[in-house]
């Protein structure tokens, strides 16, 4: 067995640069041997860089790492693997087509003369999974297993190349509290027999269970490290937000007016869970949550592009029927996407075909055929009302720069007498100048009287534009606030309120 | 803001797909000087008057794939569709019925083919390529069906030599203003299917499809209408090269439309279509067609044998497309603004 509690990984001043941002200024971490150390922060706090810089997928600019007391300049992601670092990605990268065996050894197969030497891998597999005690055939096809057990398939495989420092992104998220357990069961194995964990995860309630140490980044910084028996969940808490707001939000004072839309009761999925709110007229109604939380979803079933299982939809005190886009579109209601190159532009035309897609049924006469007239009209008057910075509408939208992307996804939608906006993610990856436009925009929609839902998951910006805070959890909405009277603490507590999967009873560390 | 108002020239060349087609355009003329060079035969009115009739199938079938290929999907049913157009209408008119009538029924025969299409790809989402090779299949076995798993007699048979005549000069033999009607029809058709991709709500449909089709869904735009109706025009687009065949034939031929859909392919990807979807023009397929056509024609006339033909054919094809990639890749790649 290995020593205990032996410094294995330590990383000193690491600072990484992205084009335009700092991901991570001056980090520093520190894992020791026979530990699980949660390393904790809100969304874009730095984790997955620190994480993949450990793990050779990022070069880190500047700073010093030692695994092993070996110090290592820049790092691939084979020398990680060699040095025994391996990482459990969110996302399971499996080819579900092959057996447990074939998964565990792809990219190193152990041959005999040319040949695979299929017997003696899955043996080695066998080994490797009865260790763990994980209850699985070799020969299993890992696409016919759930979700938890492709999980262990990946914690054996890293265990096959003799990995000492796992890293687990959100392990749990998928899981249900029995698999959650076995789990639980095997890192604690894990632990005992000497390897480092890091363990990250937004679910802070599971933390007590088995979690040695924390550390807390935020904004890309390295605030504190911590035994998790000597703090309190707030503590926690209290460490993860307080991101300086270094933006000034144009903020427009409105009387709020009359209802205008409501939703009662939708479940389209696991991610919308009987979702009830209410937008009215004078205020923009921000979402807040961390990533994966539902909101998209919950955009997206409002819209009409994915089934809902129950639920109404009333605008003006009438319910309206919404099946597909279409519907939506004509009842008033529209949506501009999270992710614009996928869902939101068509970047093979031009920035006039984008703006008159959705209008069409304005600018076309009876016959169909398109209006030029009216349709340079109403294109010139995007342009102009949005400042989109372009020569011509001609151009194709592929070629014009983020902000000015996001203003046509926007702009096709302003040509219409909408009644409902909904802005999911509006100022991700945009330039500053180009955010404060986004947001004055969605102050003029407020004065104008229309309904504007606001998803983000940059809090400072709902803080600053919302005038009404509503957080979702999992699929949930865990809870309201008014944007004068919330704190960065409390969103971020609605924001982590998970379901508890497993009971409270086994305290292990010592918090709450 | 003021904007800057483009010149005309300017405008046209910034129009998507343009560069395509006037690249082909180009290849054509160089093309036909080429073999009116070694042959004169090639600038004489009688061997430009023929090239223009057979140019008239490829044009055709051209236009039906190329508003597929512009969704990004493939039609492998049209030449199959073609054959059954030929068989069908030469089957019915041999046993007797008005031509007008069997023109119809043979229609609707062929839009049915298109219906289905549309549903399996727009409604069940199955891979075009999948969906089409099974459709390809079947309407190749109603062509061998329909008379027995035999070519047709002449239609004169059925419906007398008087009214086969005015079926055969209609499609392919008879002249208007000096030019064969197969060309007019050909010309008219482009006409109208240029109109319906540039000028239409469901030609802008049918682009926002092959650029995104989620961003499509999310403007309001019915993806599966969309789809459908570009598959239709594949069916109409073949149903009438049947026409013309049972025409120049004066019979259907079990064969008739063999291989089509490839030539199809070949005819608007030479004219600049990309077949990911979402650009080009059908411009591009009326200059791919006639960079087909003067090939085939001009090979022809120097005596190349019809090996040679098929290398050449098939070298021209992988070009235009490498010459699109090479382009893409930024050769003359835009600066983002």
């Amino acid at each position: 067995m290995r020593k205990m509690n032996e410094v294995i990984v330590s990383m000193e001043n690491i600072t990484k640069t992205f084009p335009g941002v700092k991901a991570l200024d001056n980090v520093r971490f520190e894992l020791r041997s026979g530990e699980v150390m949660a390393l904790l922060g809100e969304n874009g706090a730095g984790k997955s860089t620190l994480m993949k810089i450990l793990s050779g997928v990022y070069t880190r600019d500047s700073g010093t790492m030692k695994i092993f007391g070996k110090e290592y300049r820049d790092l691939t992601p084979k020398q990680a693997q060699e040095a025994g670092v391996a990482i459990i990605h969110q996302e399971l990268n499996m080819c579900k087509h092959l057996s447990v065996t074939e998964n565990m050894f792809l990219g190193r197969e152990k041959l005999h003369g040319g040949l695979v030497a299929s017997r003696e891998m899955e043996k080695e597999a066998q080994r490797i999974l009865d260790d763990l005690e994980i209850d699985l055939s070799p020969t299993q096809v890992v696409g016919d297993l759930p979700v938890s057990k492709q999980q262990m398939v990946e914690i054996a495989k890293a265990l096959s190349t003799n990995a000492k420092i796992l890293i687990m992104d959100e392990p749990t998220s998928a899981l249900t509290a029995r698999e959650i357990e076995d789990l639980f069961r095997i890192i604690k194995d894990l632990r005992a027999k000497g390897c480092g964990i890091v363990y990250i995860s937004h679910r802070l309630e599971e933390l007590q269970h088995i979690v040695d140490r924390v550390t807390i980044m935020r904004d890309g910084q390295y605030i504190t490290s911590m035994n998790f028996k000597d703090t309190t969940m707030d503590e926690i808490i209290a460490n993860m937000v307080g991101r300086e707001i270094k933006e000034k939000f144009p903020r427009v004072k409105c009387e709020k007016g009359k209802k205008i839309f409501e939703v009662k009761n939708l479940n389209a999925g696991r991610m919308v869970r009987d979702i009830n709110f209410s937008l009215y007229e004078g205020e923009i109604v921000g979402f807040a949550g961390l990533m994966g939380a539902g909101r998209t979803e919950t955009t997206r079933a409002i819209f009409g592009v994915d089934p809902k299982e129950s639920g109404q939809i009333i605008l003006n005190g009438q319910e309206v029927k919404v099946h597909n886009p279409q519907d939506a579109i004509k009842a008033g209601i529209v949506l501009a996407p999270e992710d614009r190159k996928k869902d939101g532009l068509c970047t093979k035309l031009s920035i006039r075909h984008n703006i008159a897609l959705p209008n069409l049924d304005l600018l076309c006469n009876k016959l169909g055929v398109v209006s030029n007239k009216k349709e340079t009209e109403m294109c010139d008057e995007a342009v102009k009302n949005l400042k989109i910075k372009t020569p011509n509408v001609e151009v194709n939208a592929a070629n014009l720069s983020g902000g000015n992307q996001q203003k046509v996804v926007v702009g096709k939608w302003l040509a219409r007498n909408s009644k409902v906006v909904i802005f999911d993610e509006p100022t991700r990856g945009i330039d500053v100048a180009a955010k404060v436009e986004i947001y004055n925009l969605m102050n003029k929609l407020k004065q104008e009287g229309i309904a504007v839902m606001f998803v983000s998951s940059e809090m400072p910006e709902v803080m600053g534009i919302a005038d009404r805070i509503i957080v979702m959890c999992d699929g949930r909405i865990t809870g309201e606030l008014m944007a004068e009277e919330a704190t960065q603490s409390e969103i971020l507590t609605l924001a982590t309120r998970f379901e508890k999967k497993i009971a409270d009873g086994e305290k292990e560390g010592g918090a709450e | 803001m003021k904007q800057k108002q483009p010149s005309a020239v300017k405008r046209i060349l910034s129009i998507r797909g343009m560069g395509g087609a006037l690249t082909a355009f180009a290849g054509f003329i160089i093309i036909y000087l080429v073999f009116g060079l070694i042959n004169n035969q090639v600038f004489t009115g009688n061997n430009i008057m023929n090239l223009l009739r057979s140019m008239a199938k490829y044009l055709i079938i051209g236009i039906g794939q190329s508003y597929i290929l512009i969704t990004g999907n493939i039609d492998l049913s049209l030449g199959s569709v073609v054959g059954m157009s030929a068989m069908l209408s030469a089957t019915l008119m041999c046993a007797g019925v008005n031509p007008i009538v069997a023109i119809l029924i043979t229609l609707v025969c062929c839009l049915v083919i298109g219906v289905i299409n549309g549903f399996l790809v727009g409604k069940c989402q199955l891979p075009p390529f999948i969906a089409t090779l099974g459709t390809m299949f079947v309407a190749r076995g109603i062509a061998y069906m329909v008379n027995g798993n035999r070519n047709t007699d002449a239609i004169s048979s059925g419906i007398g030599q008087e009214a086969a005549n005015v079926f055969q000069n209609f499609f392919y033999y008879g002249k208007t203003l000096g030019i064969y009607n197969a060309f007019w029809i050909a010309i008219v058709l482009f006409i109208i299917f240029f109109f319906l991709l540039q000028k239409t709500r469901t030609g802008r449909h049918i682009y926002a499809v092959g650029s995104n089709i989620e961003a499509a869904k999310l403007s309001g735009v019915n993806v599966v209408a969309t789809i459908t109706k570009t598959y239709l025009v594949s069916a109409f687009c073949a149903c009438v090269v049947g026409l013309i065949l049972c025409g120049q034939a004066n019979m259907g031929n079990m064969e008739a439309g063999n291989t089509y859909e490839m030539y199809a392919v070949a005819t608007g990807v030479i004219g600049g279509i990309s077949p990911l979807g979402g650009t080009g023009l059908l411009l591009g397929t009326l200059a791919g067609a006639a960079v087909w056509q003067t090939l085939e024609n001009g090979l022809n006339m120097i005596g190349a044998q019809v090996g040679i033909q098929r290398l050449v054919i098939g070298i021209i094809v992988v070009l235009a497309v490498l010459l699109d990639v090479v382009v893409r890749r930024g050769v003359f790649k835009k600066k983002a603004v």
